[in-house]
């Protein structure tokens, strides 16, 4: 199940311009994800992992290296293909939900769908279906505004996974919530992770999180300093 | 798709309701000041070619040098003739034989001596025949405060200011003391049949208008008038028709040897009007103009702030797989409506006000009491077909245009600093 590999990134190098200097994000950074993966990509503040989660999004792209998403290089890719890779196969919930508040809580999930022309009806579908997920089926007409923090990130996730992504890309999703709330959250994570094998890949470093991981990459200063499932595949080939 | 952005921007009112009070009433003010300032100034010229200049004037050539003295010793004479020849070669222009003078009105007690008198300034025109267009031209029934229109020989009208001066009351008489077309002295005995008020402080000041042949019988002026009006069928200047008419008529009859050879001036020609207008213009341009780039660097700067304001919302929405092209045109459609609504309705309110100007007015106669301008002293503001698009310019265009500067902001960033922008 887990054999096709959704995310590929080969020595990816990310700088920034900082006044006169050059801030190195990520540096030399070889992974890949494959279907149905739940992992998380740990370290301290400033470490790369949100840089990576941005650029595995084609929000931004690599100052060096490649990275291949669900069979796409990132390189060369218009604005426009970009938009509909992320529109067709990625998710992203975030760390202050962002949800847009001007819109109920039904709207804010229909939103990923109108951009994909579905038909109304299939979309109303979807979106009850995606709430149901999630748990929140009575605040369907709510406002953000009248949502606690584990309730609108629920929305988030359910807008994330309404259009069935092959992948969730969550920067620090738990950041903002607290321990009740974040054990909901990313039990609901898991499930859907189980149940629709979306590959959810978490920035993160709460060990609330870290402890739900099946795969956990520890990041420092752009570089990967371990890689969990790499340690098991070395382990296997030692053992035989 | 087009519905779901129009509900987020109805229900959000910082980004509609307050845009739309910005373009509203920028555009309103606009409507507003392009009515005001046009009501003005064909106020202006309406009233000067109706009691000075008409849109032609045919002079002698003499005359027409000195006409600020009413110089009528030098005036046109067999103007029956030539007010014939005009109407038949130019049969699309009202044409009226008119005597401006000057002279010292003598108002008379029982016994004949002086009780009060005053310097005046007259006019004659055909004030009886039925075909004359003077009474129509120069609104005299209204004008009417007291008593009535002249209806025979040697009646006047006086201004209502002049007469009270004077003491002079409806039924006296008031005796002209003036000079002759040939230079002596001239004394006419006139009724006085009803005082006006033009609402012109240089006519109401001390105005008096007779009747033409009356005048010319005072004056030793038969079948002689200083000047002859033609005034356009439609009532409105228009430079190119009187040019054209002013260049037949002057290759014809105009000798520049001849000093009683007959010339004919255009509004513009008279009075520095011409010039006046053109500065009128310039500066009316020039005023329209500043207040147009400003109302665009205001609607431009609403456009831009709302632009920044919803980076975050613009950040999720890339994220969630819109392209760029989809968002930037989605922000100038929604950017057209709000400029498309404020216009409209801003127009509205400009119209509803310019024409309630247009009705009532301003009066400024105290500010021009002593003015010897022919200026209404009630400044309207005047409705034309220019009055309903004017507001579009800056309603329409500065919100797109701002809107469209502001958006270039989201293409030159890239994605992930949107996202930056919106975790803070």
């Amino acid at each position: 199940m887990q054999d096709s590999v959704q995310i590929e990134a080969r020595h990816l190098c990310k700088t920034f311009p900082m006044g006169q200097q050059q801030v190195v994000a990520l540096e030399q950074v070889n992974l890949s994800f494959r279907e149905g993966e739940f992992a998380g990509l740990v370290g301290p503040s400033g470490s790369g992992k949100t840089t990576f989660l941005n650029i595995a999004g084609l929000l931004d792209v690599p100052t060096g290296g490649n990275i291949t998403v669900m069979g796409q290089p990132s390189d060369g890719a218009s604005h426009k293909a970009a938009a509909a890779l992320r529109n067709r196969h990625i998710g992203f919930i975030f760390q202050t939900f962002n949800l847009l508040p001007v819109y109920t809580v039904f709207e804010n999930v229909e939103f990923p769908l109108l951009l994909q022309g579905m038909p109304k009806s299939q979309r109303k579908d979807a979106v009850w279906q995606a709430l149901e997920w999630v748990g929140i089926l009575d605040k369907a007409k709510a406002r953000p505004s009248q949502l606690s923090g584990g309730q609108s990130q629920r929305v988030a996730i359910a807008r994330a996974m309404v259009k069935r992504p092959a992948i969730v890309l969550a920067d620090e999703p738990t950041a903002n919530l607290d321990a009740k709330n974040s054990h909901n959250v990313l039990q609901t994570m898991v499930k859907l992770n189980e149940e629709l094998k979306t590959s959810f890949i978490f920035s993160t470093h709460d060990e609330k999180v870290i402890q739900y991981l099946k795969r956990k990459i520890s990041l420092e200063d752009g570089r990967v300093v371990e890689d969990s499932e790499a340690e098991a595949r070395k382990h296997e080939a030692e053992l035989q | 798709m087009i519905g779901f952005l129009l509900k987020g921007l109805l229900r959000d009112r910082s980004r509609s309701l307050f845009p739309l009070l910005t373009v509203a009433s920028g555009v309103a003010l606009t409507v507003m000041l392009h009515g005001w300032l046009y009501g003005v100034l064909n106020s202006m010229l309406d009233v000067n070619a109706k009691f000075q200049t008409g849109h032609l004037k045919v002079m002698t050539l003499a005359y027409a040098e000195q006409e600020e003295q009413f110089p009528n010793d030098l005036a046109c004479t067999g103007v029956e003739s030539l007010l014939v020849e005009l109407r038949n070669e130019f049969p699309d222009i009202v044409w009226t034989a008119r005597i401006r003078f000057g002279g010292l009105l003598d108002v008379p007690d029982s016994t004949g001596e002086t009780r009060a008198q005053g310097p005046a300034f007259g006019m004659a025109f055909d004030l009886f025949t039925a075909t004359s267009p003077e009474r129509r031209l120069l609104k005299l029934q209204q004008a009417l405060v007291r008593g009535r229109l002249p209806h025979q020989a040697n009646e006047i009208l006086m201004s209502d200011e002049f007469a009270r001066k004077l003491g002079v009351g409806i039924g006296e008489t008031a005796t002209l003391l003036s000079t002759t077309m040939y230079g002596s002295v001239a004394m006419h005995n006139f009724t006085v049949a009803g005082t006006v008020v033009f609402g012109i402080s240089a006519m109401d000041r001390g105005a008096i208008i007779a009747d033409i042949s009356d005048v010319q019988r005072a004056l030793d002026m038969e079948n002689s008038a200083g000047e002859i009006l033609g005034f356009l069928d439609t009532l409105q200047f228009e430079k190119e028709r009187t040019e054209a008419v002013k260049m037949a008529f002057n290759q014809q009859h105009s000798d520049p040897d001849d000093d009683f050879s007959h010339t004919m001036l255009s509004l513009r020609d008279q009075n520095g009007l011409g010039e006046l207008l053109d500065l009128i213009v310039m500066a009316l341009s020039l005023v329209v103009g500043i207040f147009l780039f400003v109302m665009f660097i205001v609607l431009w700067n609403a456009g831009l702030m709302a632009s920044l304001r919803r980076y975050g919302e613009i950040g999720v929405r890339l994220a969630t797989g819109e392209d760029k092209g989809h968002l930037y045109r989605a922000m100038l459609l929604e950017s057209f409506m709000l400029g498309l609504i404020g216009s409209a309705l801003g127009t509205i309110v400009g119209l509803a006000i310019s024409t309630y100007l247009q009705n009532h007015g301003l009066d400024f106669s105290s500010f021009s009491k002593n003015s010897s301008l022919f200026m209404d002293n009630v400044f309207r503001a005047q409705v034309t077909p220019g009055s309903y698009v004017i507001g579009f310019i800056p309603g329409l265009i500065a919100t797109v245009l701002g809107t469209t500067f502001s958006g270039i902001g989201i293409y030159k960033r890239q994605t992930s600093q949107l996202f930056k922008e919106l975790e803070v």
